[in-house]
């Protein structure tokens, strides 16, 4: 009897076919309007402009510019939604609102998450497993919310703010939405949220979402348009209350605007988070929570952890493994289920990119790049780990806000939380180790709104978000994120 | 011969481990509308019947509790989704057991899902209320955090069938516990309904359970039983209560006496009766 | 290979293995199990899983009979389709050995037995290096032993060290692996530890169970598994195979295990040589979905042999 046996040239090696997600889920229209009182409405101005694919430049709709009028026209329908209607509706009659709005993303889980892909450039598995899940889950935290503001510590029956400006960044757009309108409506306000330039789709999707859930009209209006868009709501009179997420700089200026008014603020700024590797570390989940910490969403996240402390008697030992962990990363179409890393939000992100790591290299920094082949259209930047960094070179200073990895060495607890501190900023930082009492003494001593042990880049709904000194105040997520929506 | 569509009665069964079982006992008893016409022959649950939740529900309340407090939530909103949905036969069964005109008991079965939403609100929540961290005069990282007491036994409110059954039955559900429940015995069905909502439910078998009967006959074996950790007396009528509270004390269950008309239903009073703070302490140093 | 004189030292050595998050471990299998094997990805990891099955009849009612039907199908899994692989190999109890090496022949299909007091190993060494040689004279290629888990938990590891030397000297050539049973050992730094005794102990192949308690093979224990013996070769040069026995019941479970064993001990490792799955029903699940691949659609369970 013969038998078959696989030649030795058919086995070891499982190179993976490409595995697209469907687009045809989407069923994108070709221009959408502003979503004011309810309705897609036409801008004042007729302007429109186009939202790109990243990773293969092609232009996916046409959206709205809102011009300084169309802020008007929303900020007023927010008011008039306000006054007449949401302010008088009960909490357990926002709560059911919230419920639904949750359940309709759900429903509609997959259209947004392929939505969210095409916009965004980071990979469907992302946008599928994270973005969309968390998004709903948002709202379904705050809408239990909604009808029990007395006991959420800030007194018997607080009250709402008014009429809120959002403005939310390209990194986690659906997500980003949820963050600021979940809270703000369980809260009783209304709000006009601007989506980032770059990506207003999901928003606009949710505005179909927020029609299906038959929101009372006004109560959330979704304006698209460029930086004057922003500007334009941040200084309109009728605004009770900005919440910015975004870049340090933007935020400053959005500050000292408001500074002379009494509009109530939050911001959600940049950030240089350390990753910090005690020798005692579980490696091989520390080398895959660095992996997390900087190459989840390319980079795009602000709490990033962008700067790696780690302790020199293992820094070899680590960067040998990061090395080679960064190789197997799958760079590509962000449509492939099996793609880690997806592409550069845009023209300008890349080039800021470029921009800082030529910096690292001329510092003296030693660059590791992953050999991965990057696709010709689009835009794209490699996995990178920079070895023999210190606190004093430019990369590891300043926020990147790409897949470029600074590795800096220490020898004790004090001198990983002195580097760790040595910023500006503070959002967010990590720490690895089986030891919790030294775990727990170190993140004491951090300087960070959110601090990671033996994880990174995990959030949750009830979990509060924000930082400390540059990278913003304010929280989101959890009660304490209740409170910039509240007037208390 | 008239062609009226001749009516398909329901068998009513109790809700055992996530199956409709008839009791052990073979027994049942008539149920009647307020005004005294025949509604259904429901069962007479037995003390059996009552071991067999508790096994059930003991079993179950391990996993119910290491879900995270989000998937609670979902199970209990979809519950209201489930209850919206049926609120015509809910409201029925409402009117006809408590002797209430249509519109009232549209009323009552819309404040009914209005509760189930609040409780499925609530299980993501009740820690950070709660709970929290002490600031203890050491290098100590000192937190509590409220758990479930474990299998808690409900004597459901006489009178109020469908609402009053809703807030007994969801509030220990929500923080954790799994529940052995006695339904009203002159007025089960809404309950009844609510069981079989809860099967479509995704609720894990034996989270639930719902014993028919009569109550006098089953309290003494709930409040006697040593693997029931709490239980609540709101349907327990008269001096009755104060016997079965000294039978609970005996395995120091925790013991919620009746209210009746006083209970404010927004208080976080049944939240907090079967729900123990677990207080956690860790060294901070290098 | 480190020499290990002592049980001291054999000690000190587990001990300065670093743990193993849980949550971190689990996260990482879960994440490599969403990974989209399709076409012919997914044509090639079915028939290379179809060639490290280890196709497995330990039951006490097991007879020459069964051996028979066993053998014939581990030769040729599809009588129809002599391009589908053979399988690794046939795991059978120690006596029955050589009825399955008569059928067997001289074909390329292995045979393994399961000793030394498989499954529960509480027998003196005595009676457990008795149970190998039998199996060996007997014409076995390969064996599966157990290690000695109440001595291992209750701190005992240069007795299971000293068995795992004993038990691969009487091998000789043969092949040894060595069952952890990591159901027993139930925390991930246990099963790192184990492995490395293991390996250190000469297993040319690690195990994770017997497949005869409640909990056998898990993703994340084999990720476990799978990072030890990458640490190994790193460390020594020595290639240990990974062998995952217990609860992979669908071709969909088992290309999760190759994605890990691709994305952790690396493609060196995706070879029957390296790396097998201990199974009975997986086989006909990859048959059918090999046929699936072929034809476009599902197809019925009865297109194969029930044993």
């Amino acid at each position: 009897m013969t038998q078959h046996h696989l030649a030795n040239s058919e086995l070891g090696s499982l190179d993976y076919d490409p595995a697209p997600e469907s687009a045809q889920i989407a069923k994108l229209k070709g221009a959408y309007g502003l979503f004011i009182d309810g309705q897609f409405t036409d801008p004042t101005q007729h302007e429109q402009f186009a939202s790109l694919n990243p990773a293969t430049e092609e232009t996916l709709v046409t959206v709205a510019h809102a011009s300084a009028e169309d802020v008007d026209r929303a900020v007023a329908s927010a008011r008039k939604a306000y006054d007449t209607v949401w302010s008088k509706t009960t909490g357990a009659r926002r709560a059911k609102y919230l419920f639904r709005i949750a359940r309709i993303i759900q429903e509609r889980s997959r259209e947004l998450a392929v939505v969210e892909t095409l916009d965004n450039g980071k990979p469907i598995r992302e946008s599928r497993d994270v973005d969309i899940p968390l998004a709903a889950a948002h709202f379904f935290y705050y809408a239990g919310w909604a009808d029990k503001l007395d006991h959420a510590g800030f007194g018997a029956d607080p009250r709402p703010v008014g009429v809120c400006g959002q403005i939310i960044p390209w990194n986690f757009p659906l997500l980003m939405a949820a963050w600021k309108l979940a809270p703000a409506l369980a809260a009783g306000n209304t709000c006009v949220l601007k989506p980032a330039e770059t990506t207003p789709l999901s928003a606009l999707i949710l505005a179909e979402i927020l029609q299906q859930a038959e929101l009372p009209e006004g109560v959330v209006n979704i304006i698209t348009g460029d930086g004057s868009t922003g500007s334009a709501l941040v200084e309109h009179p009728g605004v009770d209350k900005i919440a910015f997420t975004g870049s340090t700089e933007v935020g400053r200026l959005i500050q000292q605007r408001v500074a002379t008014t009494t509009k109530r603020l939050t911001l959600e700024l940049g950030g240089n988070g350390a990753n910090i590797v005690f020798d005692d570390a579980p490696v091989d989940e520390m080398i895959e929570g660095i992996i997390d910490g900087i190459f989840f969403n390319q980079g795009h996240v602000c709490c990033a952890g962008s700067r790696l402390l780690v302790q020199e008697t293992i820094a070899d030992e680590v960067l040998r493994r990061l090395v080679r962990r960064v190789e197997q990363l799958r760079v590509g179409d962000p449509m492939d289920k099996n793609t880690d890393v997806g592409a550069i939000n845009s023209a300008a992100q890349l080039e800021r990119i470029k921009e800082l790591t030529a910096f690292g290299e001329s510092e003296g920094a030693t660059r590791y790049t992953s050999s991965c082949a990057l696709p010709d259209k689009g835009y794209w930047f490699a996995p990178t780990v920079f070895a023999d960094v210190t606190q004093s070179h430019r990369i590891a200073r300043e926020e990147i806000f790409g897949p470029v990895l600074s590795v800096l060495t220490f020898r004790t607890p004090e001198e990983a939380v002195a580097k760790a501190n040595n910023t500006n900023y503070g959002l967010a930082c990590g720490v690895w180790s089986e030891k919790g009492s030294r775990t727990l003494w170190v993140a004491q001593r951090l300087r960070a709104g959110v601090v990671w042990a033996n994880t990174y880049n995990r959030f949750d709904p009830t979990s509060p978000f924000g930082g400390v000194r540059e990278s913003g105040f304010g929280r989101e997520g959890g009660r304490h994120g209740l409170e910039a929506y509240l007037n208390v | 011969m008239s062609d009226s569509h001749v009516e398909v009665r329901k068998t009513y069964k109790l809700l055992i481990d996530g199956a409709l079982a008839r009791s052990e006992s073979g027994r049942s008893y008539e149920v009647t509308t307020a005004a005294g016409a025949f509604l259904a022959n429901v069962a007479q649950g037995s003390r059996k019947d009552v071991r067999a939740a508790v096994v059930a529900a003991r079993a179950a309340q391990a996993n119910w509790w290491s879900a995270t407090a989000y998937n609670r939530g979902q199970v209990i909103y979809r519950l209201a989704e489930m209850a919206e949905s049926r609120r015509a036969e809910l409201a029925e069964h409402v009117a006809l057991s408590e002797g209430l005109k249509p519109a009232a008991a549209q009323v009552t079965v819309a404040r009914a899902v209005d509760r189930m939403v609040w409780y499925a609100g609530w299980t993501d929540k009740v820690a950070q209320v709660l709970g929290g961290a002490n600031p203890v005069a050491g290098p100590f990282f000192n937190f509590s955090l409220p758990t479930p007491s474990g299998v808690v036994g409900v004597v459901a409110p006489q009178e109020s069938s469908l609402e009053g059954f809703v807030d007994c039955v969801l509030a220990p559900l929500c923080v954790g516990n799994t529940v052995v429940v006695l339904a009203s015995q002159l007025r089960p069905t809404p309950a009844l309904l609510v069981g079989e909502m809860s099967t479509t439910s995704d609720f894990p078998t034996g989270v639930l359970n719902i014993v028919t009967g009569f109550t006098q006959e089953l309290t003494p074996t709930l409040a006697s039983h040593e693997d029931i950790d709490g239980i609540d007396l709101e349907g327990v009528e008269g001096d009755a209560a104060d016997a079965l509270a000294k039978v609970a004390a005996g395995s120091i269950k925790r013991v919620l006496r009746p209210r009746g008309r006083h209970d404010d239903p927004t208080s976080l009073r049944r939240l907090r009766a079967f729900v123990e703070t677990s207080t956690v302490w860790h060294t901070i140093g290098q | 290979m480190p020499a290990v004189e002592s049980e001291a030292q054999l000690r000190a050595l587990l001990a300065g293995l670093c743990g193993v998050d849980a949550v971190g471990a689990e996260a990482r299998a879960a994440k490599l199990a969403t990974r989209s094997i399709k076409r012919s990805t997914k044509r090639a990891a079915l028939d290379l899983a179809i060639s490290m099955v280890d196709l497995t009849a330990l039951e006490g009612a097991d007879s020459p009979g069964r051996i028979v039907s066993l053998c014939t199908k581990a030769m040729r899994p599809d009588p129809r389709d002599p391009r589908v692989p053979s399988v690794a190999a046939v795991c059978v109890y120690a006596d029955l050995v050589a009825q399955a090496r008569t059928v067997l022949g001289d074909s390329s299909v292995k045979v393994a037995a399961v000793a030394t007091a498989f499954p529960s190993g509480r027998a003196s060494l005595r009676v457990k290096l008795a149970d190998v040689s039998d199996a060996l004279d007997a014409g076995a290629d390969e064996v599966d032993m157990v290690i000695d888990r109440g001595a291992f938990l209750s701190g005992r590891v240069g007795q299971v060290f000293d068995e795992i030397v004993a038990v691969k000297e009487v091998c000789g050539r043969a092949q040894l692996k060595v069952i952890l049973e990591t159901g027993e050992l139930v925390t991930y730094d246990n099963v790192r530890r184990a492995s490395w005794l293991a390996m250190l102990g000469g297993a040319d192949f690690i195990k994770t169970s017997t497949g005869k308690v409640v909990v056998s093979a898990t993703t994340p224990v084999a990720l476990v598994m799978l990072e030890a013996v990458r640490d190994f070769a790193e460390s020594t040069g020595h290639l240990v195979g990974v062998k995952v026995a217990g609860g992979i019941r669908n071709s969909k479970d088992a290309i999760h295990y190759l994605v890990l064993v691709n994305e952790t001990a690396g493609s060196s490792w995706l070879t029957p040589d390296l790396f097998r799955f201990g199974a009975s029903s997986l086989l006909n699940d990859l048959l059918m979905q090999r046929l699936k691949q072929q034809r476009g659609a599902y197809v019925r369970p009865d297109e194969f042999s029930g044993d």
